[in-house]
């Protein structure tokens, strides 16, 4: 519940602040956002695996918002850069859908 | 990464249904570390989610990547040159058609002021402007053929651009004849008064007329009166037909502006 609340406060910051995105981190501020996303259903399906645990959560939390910028920094680099952030983004998207099927399952039964 | 791998199965059967009783379970407010650290993620994760739609909304060129901005670039060059070509060629047509219409309407005018100068040397039109009015009075016989004459000529010396003696229009082909004690111009007999109109610059037509010794003077002479007046706009209304010419032929010109 606190998480949740601290989500709707965050998208509020962000709303109100305004702040604008560096330079630096444009490529790579959506594909982080998008493996975020994948780490908090991952961890959703987690708690409703009864598996759920903040370390774990908090590392692949972390770790795949960095690969994720890392993929897309190095397909920059190497000239393939929109290729690879829509590699990143259909492999995140697919992990989701199935995150998301696995919690509506355990929601559902169906 | 491992949170996402799929469960073991679960052991204890008592949670095997229970997914909401589970979620609620989690959801219950706690003040534990698990709770700060996924408050902060969620926290973090909030914030870079309104910032980057917030980015997408208002996203320029800075956004874009290297390899993409060449291209746009590139495109723009080469819509530039299309364009630049575009004008000077849509220039080039205007320059040619300004030019032209110019040319076109340059040369109508001046045929129109030749012609206009050219029927009002032929007397084939009515003419209007400043000038002299001049009105001769006296007997039958004082007043000379050759004295009127003198007169018209010495009207051209003046300047006079059309000149009207009676209701006859004087022209280049005119003649000046007395016949039986009348004054004829161009077969127009002439009765008295005599009224000459001509346009002119009408001090110098005046001056022409009064100077000692001359053609006022000698009407007097003769016994006969003349007025002369000075007027801001005389008509000479009196048309001449233009002779056919029998014999003479043009000579092709050899001018460019010949079509």
């Amino acid at each position: 519940m606190i998480p949740a609340l601290g989500l709707i406060v965050g998208i509020a910051l962000g709303i109100f602040l305004d702040p604008s995105v560096p330079v630096w981190l444009q490529p790579y501020l959506p594909i982080a956002v998008i493996a975020a996303l994948d780490a908090v259903f991952g961890g959703i399906r987690a708690v409703l695996d009864g598996i759920f645990n903040d370390k774990v959560f908090v590392i692949s939390f972390l770790s795949n918002v960095v690969v994720a910028a890392l993929i897309v920094f190095l397909g920059d680099q190497l000239g393939v850069g929109s290729q690879l952030s829509t590699g990143v983004v259909v492999v995140l998207g697919i992990r989701i859908f199935s995150n998301v099927a696995s919690i509506r399952r355990h929601l559902f039964h169906a | 990464m491992s949170s996402t791998t799929p469960p073991p199965p679960p052991t204890d059967p008592t949670r095997q249904e229970s997914g909401w009783s589970r979620l609620l379970e989690a959801a219950k407010p706690r003040a534990n570390r698990k709770t700060a650290v996924a408050t902060a993620l969620a926290l973090a994760l909030g914030f870079a989610v309104a910032t980057q739609v917030q980015a997408t909304g208002k996203q320029g060129l800075e956004s874009l990547r290297t390899t993409d901005l060449v291209r746009i670039l590139d495109d723009q060059t080469s819509r530039n040159e299309r364009l630049d070509l575009e004008t000077r060629r849509l220039q080039a047509t205007r320059d040619e058609l300004v030019n032209g219409s110019s040319k076109d309407e340059a040369a109508v005018k001046a045929a129109t002021e030749r012609l206009n100068q050219l029927r009002i040397l032929a007397g084939t039109v009515k003419a209007t402007g400043p000038g002299i009015t001049m009105t001769i009075t006296g007997q039958p016989g004082q007043v000379t053929y050759p004295t009127l004459l003198d007169l018209v000529q010495e009207l051209r010396d003046a300047g006079a651009e059309a000149i009207q003696i009676g209701t006859a229009r004087v022209v280049a082909q005119s003649y000046i004849a007395e016949h039986d004690g009348a004054l004829y111009v161009d077969n127009t007999k002439l009765t008295l008064p005599y009224t000459i109109k001509a346009v002119g610059d009408g001090d110098t037509l005046q001056a022409a007329m009064n100077f000692p010794g001359g053609i006022v003077e000698t009407i007097r002479q003769q016994g006969a009166e003349a007025t002369v007046t000075k007027a801001p706009s005389v008509l000479v209304d009196a048309l001449q037909q233009p002779p056919t010419d029998r014999y003479a032929r043009p000579v092709p010109s050899a001018s460019p502006s010949a079509p």
